[in-house]
């Protein structure tokens, strides 16, 4: 432990695995929208260790999907560091990011971002085209519970479904890190709760560490810890004694 | 396959209306490509091998009458490799199928026939024996068209007797590939005719034994051209040589290398402004496309697809059209080109002509359609693959919107705000409205050079038959003749009126710029014979001086009022100083026109001509045919009804197959830029249609806004493409300003309403198609997807 990381030492002990696989240190974004300067992140710290599922709580514009892109490596920080493993990320370039995604990192949207001209089948194959050490695109839709629907298009397909091929074609490429963006924003609790039981069983039976973004404080209670943003910056940093399972949860 | 590729595939079919009418366009670019540089390539090696395999000459010259001995001083010039020395004389027909005189040439075979020059290819039957008397073989068009085989016989008036020519054989020559009448622009197959006999017939029919009076060289590889022709012009002057010149302006061979001319500049410009209006459509279509799945990109690369995976994507998709619309470009320049190969059958008379496509013209098409696809969407790509996947996945802001200039101008409240949601569109791109619009203009602009052409063909014709010669026939003698003919002229059955002319071969001199050509000394008064501009204004022929074709005169750098020397190649020869009085654009040749008393003064020979215009009352034609044919001293009869009727033919064939490409291409490009603007914005309207909808606008009025933007583009595109095929036209004339031949300037309004009514018909089908598009489109479903 460096003097850095002894000072600011913002989480108690994991108790799964205590090797930290991000750390984040005084990351800022600032960016524009339009003719809109947004500071997104004001100096955050963050560290997530492995195999934990970690829930990130807080309302809209609070800077959590922002924190979210620049762990995936789909954004750099203005400023500050982040590393993954033994991987410099905010010094990488463009090349070393997609690189650093397609080799380690499963992302999960809150609008899904299938392709619509695909089948969930072929939406999966997109990654386990590019992927080292991919599953089969099958099996990945048969853990989502999708095995029947394969060579449906996202068209025919609700919601709650098509956020499970998402899921799939995030796990299929037996990723380190899966990194969930408002998964089930768009969906209703019922079918919220079964996209949600998908991710909670990848990270319990495959060890992925798992990175869940939400403005639904009750999801926090499926996490190992959870970790509340305002404004861009972190204001509060808690652990579950224990994991309410996702089927158990109601809103 | 890979996923990838799935989706481009998939991509690339629902695409498929755009992207068809994207590749039409393109291959019709490719296609016109492809056409002319492999007919430039069949064209140039055909005339080579023809050329080479038939011992082309490289200089020619007529005189009066040489000894033989004249040609062996020839054969010694430095740098002359062969000689031949011909008897060439004219030759009036009288042909059973055809009331009107047809008249010919007949040239002398040379006495070893396969070891001369200009070796004919016999295409039938056999050559001509020496000993049987009047045999001869004729020239393959005339036999065509009067279905003269080996064996029948062409009554024949040789100098002054009529003969029964025994026909042996068919035969081509490579002199008369173009076999066009002294003076013409078009062949008259059925007018004009050679004759090939031996050459003992000849000297005795015309009193040329042991002469000649035609030269025709071969020279030996390296010889300097101008130095032979200066020293045969020297060898011959004694001979009344009417001057020796090169290949290059050779009648026949003027005209094949003017059709090579002009298929290298259609190699280059329509394939140009095809190309471009496919890349410009391939690259606001490609661009939408990326816009479009700006959230799909942003997917794949949170995936891991690379930056060069998502821009190889695109690429892909843009190949896939270009190399479909290379492809079907290809086969159809092919078809074109062959198409043009059976017109060249018809004009040019080659031996075989074989159509061959070089593999490299395939490649090299290929090389261009790509390279302009590349070029057109290299914008688009290197914004797919700049994409950043975080901020493609954040909503879009709304897109910068201002007053449109005519708002800020005040005049807002003539414009409802569905209109001004067209206007702020417009105003917000004006790169991709501006090249919408010209996109249209170009189509207009296409169907205004192309109607042009027959604009300036019409005036053409009506201007040179009807108002430039007013006579009826034009008589030409064999031979300077006093004009005691014309009151023997004067008195056959109908004629009405006799305008006696007089032509002189010169030399026109200005410091040490000259050409040779021939002086039209024209009788005053009567008018059967007009000097009128192309635009058929006079031109005042005044005593003392010469008119001029404007394009002699550029070539010689001579201006009105200048000095100019005339050296006659006749007679005694003399050296004529005089002055421009003026010059004349007229549309063909390079013309010198004088006073007839006034060549003949400067001549010192009085009363003297070579031919008549003359003017018959049609119901005595047959009996006036039948006693000029019977006239001695007339070498041919010219029928002006006769030539305007087969120029009307062939060029009525030529422009109705021109104008069927021409319209299709122009509607290709029409259709193309208008569908394809109206698609994307359609794509990019369609959440604020729908919210429109929403608030409760009628599916008319919807469609009203979307087909609204389709007519301001139309609207304002057609006057411009009228104004821009204007200019295109004026530079298409000027274009054509070659020594041969000039093309006036004249759009009739008919052309422009053409341009103007088939771009509307291509924009009604365009918006047809996207009305039916509409129709068909749930926009309450557009409004509930995220964008």
């Amino acid at each position: 432990m460096d003097a850095v990381q002894g000072r600011d030492q913002p989480d108690p002990p994991p108790t799964r695995d205590d090797t930290p696989v991000f750390r984040a240190r005084a990351v800022t974004k600032t960016y524009s929208v339009g003719d809109v300067q947004v500071h997104a992140l004001r100096g955050v710290d963050l560290d997530l260790y492995r195999s934990e599922l970690v829930v990130l709580l807080g309302p809209s514009g609070s800077g959590k999907s922002t924190l979210l892109n620049i762990l995936g490596g789909l954004d750099a920080p203005t400023s500050g560091h982040v590393d993954y493993l033994d991987h410099d990320l905010s010094a990488s370039d463009d090349a070393a990011l997609t690189r650093f995604r397609r080799e380690h990192v499963g992302f999960v949207f809150q609008f899904y971002n299938l392709i619509p001209s695909l089948t969930a089948r072929e939406n999966v194959a997109l990654v386990t085209d590019i992927a080292k050490d991919p599953m089969d695109a099958r099996d990945a839709l048969e853990i989502v519970g999708l095995g029947a629907r394969a060579d449906h298009f996202p068209s025919q397909m609700s919601g709650g479904e098509q956020q499970r091929v998402a899921i799939a074609r995030a796990i299929a490429k037996k990723p380190d890190v899966l990194l969930c963006d408002e998964p089930t924003g768009a969906l209703d609790a019922s079918t919220g709760v079964v996209v949600l039981s998908a991710i909670e069983r990848v990270n319990r039976e495959l060890g992925t560490t798992t990175a869940v973004i939400t403005h639904n404080a009750v999801i926090a209670k499926m996490a190992d810890r959870v970790v509340r943003l305002s404004g861009g910056e972190i204001t509060d940093v808690s652990r579950n004694q224990h994991r309410t399972p996702a089927s158990g949860l109601s809103w | 396959m890979r996923a990838i590729n799935r989706k481009l595939v998939r991509d690339l079919w629902r695409l498929k209306t755009q992207a068809g009418a994207i590749a039409l366009v393109m291959a019709c670019g490719v296609a016109t490509f492809v056409m002319s540089l492999s007919m430039l390539d069949s064209l140039s090696s055909t005339l080579d091998n023809y050329y080479d395999r038939a011992r082309f000459a490289d200089v020619f010259a007529h005189l009066e009458r040489a000894p033989l001995r004249v040609a062996d001083r020839i054969a010694a010039i430095p740098g002359v490799a062969s000689v031949e020395s011909r008897i060439v004389e004219p030759v009036i027909l009288d042909l059973d199928d055809m009331p009107e005189p047809a008249s010919g040439r007949i040239v002398s075979l040379p006495i070893e026939p396969r070891a001369g020059l200009n070796l004919l290819h016999l295409r039938e039957g056999r050559l001509p024996e020496p000993g049987h008397r009047r045999e001869a073989l004729v020239s393959e068009g005339f036999a065509t068209a009067h279905e003269i085989r080996p064996g029948d016989s062409v009554n024949a008036i040789l100098n002054g007797r009529l003969e029964s020519l025994h026909i042996v054989g068919i035969a081509l020559s490579p002199e008369f590939i173009y076999l066009i009448p002294p003076g013409g622009i078009l062949p008259e197959d059925a007018r004009y005719a050679i004759f090939w006999m031996d050459r003992d017939e000849i000297e005795t029919a015309f009193d040329m034994e042991g002469a000649f009076n035609d030269v025709v060289l071969r020279l030996s590889p390296g010889a300097d051209e101008q130095e032979v022709i200066d020293r045969l012009d020297d060898l011959t002057a004694r001979y009344a040589g009417l001057g020796a010149y090169p290949r290059a302006d050779q009648a026949s061979h003027e005209f094949v290398a003017n059709e090579i001319r002009e298929l290298r500049g259609m190699a280059i410009i329509v394939p140009v402004i095809f190309l471009g209006v496919a890349a410009f459509l391939l690259n606001i279509v490609v661009s939408r496309m990326v816009e479009a799945q700006r959230e799909q990109i942003a997917a794949l690369k949170a995936l891991g697809y690379t930056n060069w995976e998502i821009g190889r994507h695109y690429l892909l998709l843009v190949l896939a059209i270009a190399v479909i619309a290379v492809s079907f470009g290809i086969a159809l320049g092919v078809r074109m080109g062959l198409g043009l190969t059976g017109l060249y059958a018809d004009f040019f008379n080659f031996p075989e002509f074989d159509y061959r496509l070089r593999p490299a013209i395939v490649l090299l098409a290929f090389g261009v359609g790509i390279a302009a696809s590349v070029v057109g969407v290299a914008g688009a790509l290197r914004a797919a693959m700049r994409l950043p996947p975080a901020e493609a996945m954040r909503p879009r802001a709304p897109a910068s919107f201002r007053p449109t200039l005519l708002e800020r101008l005040g005049l807002s409240r003539f414009a409802p705000p569905s209109l001004r949601m067209i206007l702020r569109e417009m105003e917000r791109r004006p790169v991709k409205t501006a090249l919408s619009c010209l996109g249209v203009a170009l189509a207009a602009a296409i169907l205004v050079v192309g109607s042009y052409t027959e604009d300036a063909t019409d005036h053409l014709l009506d201007l040179r038959f009807h108002q430039v010669e007013r006579y009826d026939i034009d008589v030409v003698l064999t031979d300077r003749t006093d004009d005691e003919v014309v009151s023997t002229l004067a008195h056959m059955p109908g004629v009405t009126r006799v305008e006696p002319y007089r032509t002189l071969s010169v030399r026109v001199r200005s410091g040490n710029l000259s050409r040779r050509t021939g002086v039209l000394g024209l009788s005053r008064g009567d008018g059967l014979h007009n000097l009128l501009n192309m635009y058929a204004q006079p031109v005042a022929l005044p005593e003392g001086g010469v008119v001029l074709s404007e394009t002699l005169a550029q070539i010689l750098g001579l201006r009105p009022g200048d000095p100019v020397i005339l050296e006659a190649l006749e007679g005694r020869r003399p050296v004529i100083q005089t002055r421009v009085a003026g010059t004349i654009s007229d549309f063909s040749g390079l013309a010198v026109y004088m006073r007839l008393d006034e060549v003949n003064r400067v001549m010192r020979e009085p009363d003297t001509i070579t031919g008549a215009f003359i003017s018959a009352d049609p119901r005595k034609i047959d009996r006036l045919y039948a006693q000029l044919r019977e006239t001695p001293r007339v070498a041919a009869v010219n029928v002006k009804s006769a030539t305007l009727q087969s120029f009307q033919a062939t060029i009525a064939h030529n422009l109705g197959l021109m104008r069927r490409f021409l319209i299709s291409f122009a509607v290709i490009i029409a259709f193309g830029v208008i569908y394809n603007a109206a698609r994307i914005s359609l794509s990019e309207r369609g959440r604020d249609l729908a919210t429109l909808r929403v608030l409760g606008f009628t599916r008319r009025e919807i469609a009203a806004i979307q087909l609204g933007e389709l007519a301001i583009v139309t609207g304002v595109g057609i006057p411009l493409g009228l104004v821009l095929g204007y200019a295109l036209a004026w530079a298409a004339s000027q274009g054509t300003q070659s020594e041969l031949f000039r093309m006036p300037f004249v759009v009739n309004r008919s052309t422009f309403a053409l341009g103007a009514i088939g771009v509307i018909l291509a924009a009604l089908l365009s918006g047809a198609l996207i009305a039916a598009i509409l129709r068909k489109l749930d926009l309450i479903s557009v409004l509930k997807a995220r964008e």
